[in-house]
């Protein structure tokens, strides 16, 4: 249909991610929006769906798509839109959205755009934006050949909105095809983090190399964000530095925050960073070198020593509590 | 066994702000320095690990401009540093310039079915200066091999199975698949070596095959600008976020400006209703 707008619907940790609600949102606004739920998902997954905006969600909650990755996913999707031709599909820019995007561009032959932050659809075609190389340029992008249009949406693109609609619901089964049985999950780890979740907290504190060491990040960064009621974020030379884990990384390849306020300690600013965070609403900045790329960006910059300024602030703050 | 890496060569993203062409509105690639992606000397180091446990031999892939030839050398020292029997290939000239994904995974794979047969294929998980990370899973499908994305560890190979620890939002998720696989690894599962000067000379005898799309028997329709699917319209300028105030020292005691500048932090959360 000329305005319908798909979207592919995850489930992170027993939820609907937010991703999706944002997908959603959008797609509601720009035109009629459907989604596509596969695998297992919570018992109000339809009508969390349903509320953000989906008219329609395609459920295949068959336990294939939880053991299998991918192909089973691509193999229902791409009959899915063969039938139906929506004018775009919307997946987010995460592990499984990547997978069953470019799955589908190449068994389709159809272009995907990545790195997506806005779109619009003009005469049945679809023009998007992308925030290329960190957000320094902000490029549009469309589509040249017929088929369909496959958009990866960069986190928090959007913002989620609870307009109260439901879905109705059609099922779609797994295919029966052993041959897409092929990648196979064991097992699935929780790693957890303590804390609020670096995607959803409204203050986050995050600290780089300028910190000096893991046992200083430790002793000044979590406190911090404690006080704030925030989480803790890290720059990935930290990460590989092997002070915090992975899942702590904001940037181009850890997590897309937007926090009320992005307190950045000792870390430069470089693009992959900033790509991450400069949608924050506030950004104060603590950093020795006046010159550091971060201060551009900056609200409130601090030239300065971050190990003197941290404890004296964490003890400003205790004070005015 | 027999490992394909597929890497890119790119311009060196520590020396250049990176630019966008604005006639092509392509990343400008000629005249820069060039250094093999840190994704793929990544992607090598773990080819490196595997064969160095199993045996065999490692073929290094890419498509790019004649200044990818930089790279290919440095991905041939590194397997040379490990004396592996190393090739490379090397998919150059006009035909494939302004590639999008999908051009790049079809030249890939047309390009590997011109090597002996493989029993695995290494990425890295998306290349440091586009970050599209979507070509492994097109080139996986291409070739009709199971993808084993995300990989921030690769367990091992047991028999014909490879089992890998795919990163997930919550943690990661074990995941297995029959060899032959394509595996993508995230950046920061190894740390790769440094060539040996042994293996930067022995890197040098080795012969670089090139071929041109046509030699691969693509065409227009298949790759290059012709062949995109998407087509960039505009760049332009972002929205500049303005600087706010930045506040310095205006020469007292270090302790002195410490305090001063936690009250300023303070009092702007304050404003903020964070505290
Ligand atoms: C493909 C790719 C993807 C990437 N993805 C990401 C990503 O997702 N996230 C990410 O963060 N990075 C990413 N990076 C890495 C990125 O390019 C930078 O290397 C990294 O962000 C730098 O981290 P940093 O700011 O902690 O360290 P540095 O750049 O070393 O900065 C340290 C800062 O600390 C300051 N400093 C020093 N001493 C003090 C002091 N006493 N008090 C206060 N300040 C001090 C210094 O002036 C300096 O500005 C990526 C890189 C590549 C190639
Ligand atoms: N031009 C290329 N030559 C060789 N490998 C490539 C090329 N482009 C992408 N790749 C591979 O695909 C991975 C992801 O790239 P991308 O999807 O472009 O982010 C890279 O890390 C490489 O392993």
């Amino acid at each position: 249909m000329a305005d319908t707008i798909w979207v592919y619907a995850e489930v992170v940790g027993g939820a609907v991610t937010p991703t999706t609600l944002e997908m959603l949102t959008k797609a509601a606004e720009v035109g009629t929006a459907e989604a596509v739920l596969l695998g297992s998902a919570p018992a109000d997954a339809v009508a969390t769906l349903g509320a953000y905006g989906a008219s329609k969600v395609y459920r295949g909650d068959d336990p294939t798509f939880d053991s299998y990755l991918m192909l089973p996913a691509i193999e229902v999707v791409a009959s899915l839109l063969q039938a139906h031709q929506p004018a775009a599909m919307l997946f987010a820019s995460s592990y499984a959205g990547r997978d069953v995007a470019a799955g589908l561009s190449a068994k389709l032959d159809c272009g995907a755009i990545t790195d997506v932050g806005d779109f619009q659809l003009s005469d049945g075609n679809v023009k998007a934006t992308i925030p290329a190389l960190g957000g320094s340029y902000l490029a549009t992008s469309t589509f040249t050949h017929a088929g369909p249009r496959l958009l990866l949406v960069r986190p928090k693109s959007f913002e989620p909105k609870h307009t109260g609609g439901s879905a109705v619901v059609e099922a779609v089964p797994a295919p029966a095809d052993a041959a897409l049985r092929k990648v196979q999950v064991v097992d699935r780890v929780d790693v957890p983090v303590e804390g609020p979740q670096l995607d959803a907290a409204r203050a986050i504190v995050s600290g780089g190399r300028g910190l000096k060491s893991g046992e200083a990040f430790h002793a000044l960064i979590p406190p911090l964000a404690e006080l704030l009621g925030g989480a803790v974020g890290a720059t990935r030379a930290i990460v590989d530095a092997g002070w915090v884990p992975y899942a702590m990384q904001v940037g181009q390849t850890g997590k897309t925050v937007k926090p009320d306020v992005y307190i950045a300690v000792g870390i430069s600013g470089a693009i992959q960073h900033l790509a991450g965070m400069k949608q924050s609403k506030a950004i104060i900045a603590i950093n020795s070198d006046p010159l550091a790329p971060i201060f551009q960006l900056s609200d409130l910059g601090i030239v300065g020593d971050a190990a003197q300024i941290l404890p004296l602030l964490i003890d400003e703050i205790r004070e005015r509590k | 066994m027999h490992v394909v890496v597929c890497g890119k060569v790119i311009p060196d993203i520590n020396q250049l702000t990176l630019r966008i062409d604005p006639d092509t509105k392509r990343l400008h690639r000629k005249d820069e320095p060039h250094i093999l992606d840190p994704a793929a000397a990544v992607a090598v180091e773990e080819a490196l690990q595997l064969v160095e446990q199993h045996g065999g031999s490692i073929s290094f892939v890419t498509m790019g401009p004649s200044d990818a030839a930089t790279g290919i050398r440095t991905a041939l020292a590194l397997i040379s540093t490990a004396n592996i029997p190393a090739a490379a290939v090397h998919l150059l000239g006009d035909e494939f310039a302004g590639s999008d994904t999908l051009g790049t995974a079809k030249a890939l794979a047309a390009a590997i079915k011109q090597l002996p047969p493989f029993d695995l294929i290494i990425c890295g998980t998306e290349a440091s200066d586009t970050y599209a990370g979507i070509v492994p899973a097109q080139l996986a499908w291409q070739l009709g091999i199971p993808p084993l994305t995300f990989a921030n560890k690769v367990v091992g190979v047991e028999g014909n199975t490879l089992t890998i620890n795919r990163q997930s939002e919550t943690g990661y998720a074990v995941v297995k698949a029959d060899l032959p696989a394509l595996v993508s690894v995230t950046s920061g599962l190894n740390e790769p070596r440094n060539p040996s000067l042994k293996g930067i000379m022995a890197a040098r005898k080795v012969d670089v095959q090139t071929y041109s799309a046509s030699q691969l028997g693509l065409g227009p329709d298949d790759v290059g600008a012709s062949a995109a699917r998407e087509r960039v319209e505009t760049v332009g300028a972002p929205e500049a976020r303005k600087a706010g105030r930045i506040l310095e020292s205006d020469g007292q005691p270090d302790t002195v400006w410490a305090q001063q500048a936690a009250k300023e932090v303070a009092d702007f959360l304050a404003s903020l209703k964070v505290i």
